[in-house]
């Protein structure tokens, strides 16, 4: 039987996505169909006893809070005060209500407002740019800057600033620790070098790296007015969370198994090959370990960072709805804890799906 | 001249008190053309022997010269099949040995090259798997790979660490003839590392064993006076093959029991005699 060989790349690629394909295509069997029904029946048995508590939980905080509220107005201002407050508690009236942890139907009510609010921002987006439209053409004749909408962001704009802050930030972080892993990986003597250097920056909390990037970034914005708030955060990001993935490729490429080393000497190819044809591939699974831990250390500095760099995220948006102390400041507090979770989740299932189709070695001992 | 030539070497692994000598005293030499066995016992320091010899690594004193030149670096004169296979894991079994051929032979076209692997994979019948990568192979299939791998290369000597004992009988045979047929065209050299006595007396000129280490050093060689090409068949009622067998695996055997004496745990047997019924 006669079959062709496929050199090229492409038979690797298809090759990937053969398990990926399995798992998506459901092959449900009897058995199947009720492992699936229990882990489904107690996942949402779960998250009913966490909404459950968290109800109850806040439903005593606020509780609390109104009595001390109500007591406070009878022993400074006397019984009609008192009367009047717990009145204006139980009206709802927003300016007495307690300012505390938010129940669920808080937290879901105000997830509402906030998509209400984006569409009404877009709406008011599209409006200027039609209005502008014009005008616009006119400065850009004339070689001025066009005029931009200024007002408000709503908070998908928001969040999708946050995504974009921590893309363009592990995006450094891999254009920086990818390359200098490899080389340090590959020179003992440089290795050494480099260690002490590694040692002291990886542990430097990310305030600290925000405050660095400031100094730096500060000065080369000088006579610059476009605002670099972006700028800043990004880099602090990848900064901050590039050095796992450097010490990951260091020793990827520091610890490639001897016997493919021998095969390379034997062979005898050449500095290039070696580093791309064996030392990197071996290293591949390693390094994406490395990447998946950047990506989330990114996300979780990010929040800290965008809030000092006053960068129109996540970030700056809980900060500022917890200064602000509005009636629902609380309840959207919540709704960007779980915004920022879930895509944190998501960002990390990400990863895993490419770490997973680069490890060729899962269970084998080749 | 010989054309490999082993000088009083020693090999020591590790420095200061952790130092361990594994080889002492090795002195061998080999013509061009020849074909030689070596035979022992487990961790006597075959591999290293051989990676001395294929330039990965270096005496730590003596020479080896390969047509009379110190050998200080691999090279493609000298093909090696590894113990452990040692195939890219991350590659198919037609792309470990293209990168084997294009270095070997960087000025041929890539059609020729695709070729040339064609033929080898088929020669080792693994052609349906061409395209599976090592994990899909079976222990037996991943060897008969780097077989091929070492072969397509063409190199003018042959280094084998026990290239065939994942094998099963039948694979083993073909296997063994495949090398004998490469081999003997083009007056090749070979070094093969086995455990199976039969099969170097098979295969091989000169046994040689190598006595268990450490300090481990060559013993006295048998040469095999049967003419080639061998039968297998026929090799079981040959005078000759069962004298020269039965030398081989007597001095083994011996050697074996050298090791066992010094070795500093004694193993004491209880006292027994067997009973007398005879009143
Ligand atoms: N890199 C190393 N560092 C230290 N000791 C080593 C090293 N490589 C091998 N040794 C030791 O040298 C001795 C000989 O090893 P070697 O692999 O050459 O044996 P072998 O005869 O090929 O064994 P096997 O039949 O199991 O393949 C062993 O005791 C081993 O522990
Ligand atoms: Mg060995």
């Amino acid at each position: 039987m006669e079959q062709d060989i496929t050199l090229k790349k492409e038979g690797q690629s298809l090759a990937f996505l053969k398990p990926l394909l399995a798992k998506i295509t459901p092959k449900f069997q009897k058995g199947d169909l009720l492992a699936w029904l229990k882990k489904t029946g107690i996942t949402i048995l779960s998250i009913t006893l966490f909404l459950g508590l968290w109800h109850m939980g806040s439903k005593a905080l606020y509780n609390k809070e109104a009595d001390f509220k109500i007591e406070k107005a009878l022993t400074e201002q006397g019984q009609a005060a008192a009367d009047a407050e717990r009145a204006c508690i139980e009206s709802g009236e927003s300016s007495c209500q307690p300012n505390t942890l938010p129940a669920p139907t808080q937290v879901w009510a105000s997830l509402q407002s906030l998509i209400a609010d984006h569409k009404v921002i877009t709406a008011d987006k599209a409006a200027f740019a039609e209005k502008m439209a014009a005008t616009n053409e006119k400065l850009i004749a004339q070689g001025k800057n066009a005029i931009v909408y200024t007002g408000r962001a709503s908070f998908i704009d928001i969040v999708l600033t946050s995504i974009k802050t921590v893309f363009a930030g592990f995006l450094l972080a891999l254009l920086i620790a990818v390359p200098i892993g490899i080389i340090i990986g590959l020179s003992p003597t440089l290795r050494s070098a480099f260690n002490w250097f590694i040692q002291i920056f990886k542990p430097v909390s990310p305030v600290v790296w925000y405050l660095l990037v400031f100094m730096i970034v500060k000065t080369l914005y000088i006579g610059d007015n476009s605002d670099n708030a972006f700028v800043i955060s990004f880099i602090s990001v990848g900064l901050c969370a590039m050095w796992a993935t450097l010490v990951n490729t260091a020793m990827g490429v520091s610890s490639v198994d001897k016997d493919y080393i021998n095969v390379a000497k034997v062979l005898k190819l050449g500095t290039f090959q070696k580093v791309f044809k064996v030392i990197l591939p071996s290293s591949l699974p390693l390094i994406f370990t490395g990447l998946r831990i950047t990506l989330s250390v990114a996300w979780m500095v990010l929040i800290a960072i965008e809030l000092l760099a006053q960068s129109q995220g996540l970030g700056l948006f809980v900060w500022e709805e917890f200064q602000n102390g509005a009636n629902d400041s609380n309840s959207k507090i919540i709704v960007a804890m779980f915004v920022i979770g879930i895509i944190g989740f998501l960002l990390d299932r990400l990863m895993l799906t490419v770490q997973n189709m680069v490890s060729f070695n899962k269970n084998e001992g080749v | 001249m010989a054309y490999l030539e082993l000088k009083n070497i020693y090999k020591t692994y590790g420095e200061d008190e952790n130092v361990t000598e594994v080889l002492s005293d090795i002195n061998l030499s080999i013509e061009e053309g020849e074909f030689v066995a070596i035979v022992g016992f487990t961790g006597s320091g075959k591999t290293t022997l051989v990676n001395l010899i294929n330039g990965l690594l270096k005496p730590t004193s003596g020479e080896v010269l390969f047509k009379g030149e110190p050998v200080v670096d691999t090279s493609h004169e000298r093909g090696v099949i590894f113990q452990n296979y040692s195939l890219l894991p991350w590659l198919t079994v037609g792309q470990n040995i293209y990168m084997a051929v294009k270095e070997a032979f960087p000025k041929e076209s890539k059609s020729v090259l695709h070729e040339r692997v064609k033929d080898y994979v088929s020669m080792v019948s693994l052609t349906p798997a061409i395209n599976k990568r090592p994990k899909e192979l079976s222990g037996g299939m991943r060897q008969r790979v780097a077989v091929a791998r070492a072969l397509a290369m063409n190199p003018e000597m042959i280094i084998m660490d026990e290239p065939l004992g994942a094998l099963d009988a039948l694979t083993r045979g073909n296997l063994q003839d495949e090398i004998l047929n490469i081999w003997s065209q083009d007056k090749r050299t070979a070094l093969l590392i086995t455990n199976d006595v039969d099969e170097g007396i098979y295969m091989a000129d000169r046994i040689i064993p190598l006595k268990p280490g450490p300090n481990a050093t060559l013993g006295p060689e048998f040469k095999i006076e049967i003419e080639r090409p061998r039968d297998k068949t026929a090799l079981n009622d040959n005078l000759n093959y069962k004298k020269t067998r039965n030398a081989i695996i007597e001095y083994l055997m011996d050697i074996g029991e050298e090791r066992k004496s010094v070795s500093h745990t004694k193993y004491v047997l209880p006292e027994i005699s067997p009973k007398s019924f005879v009143a």
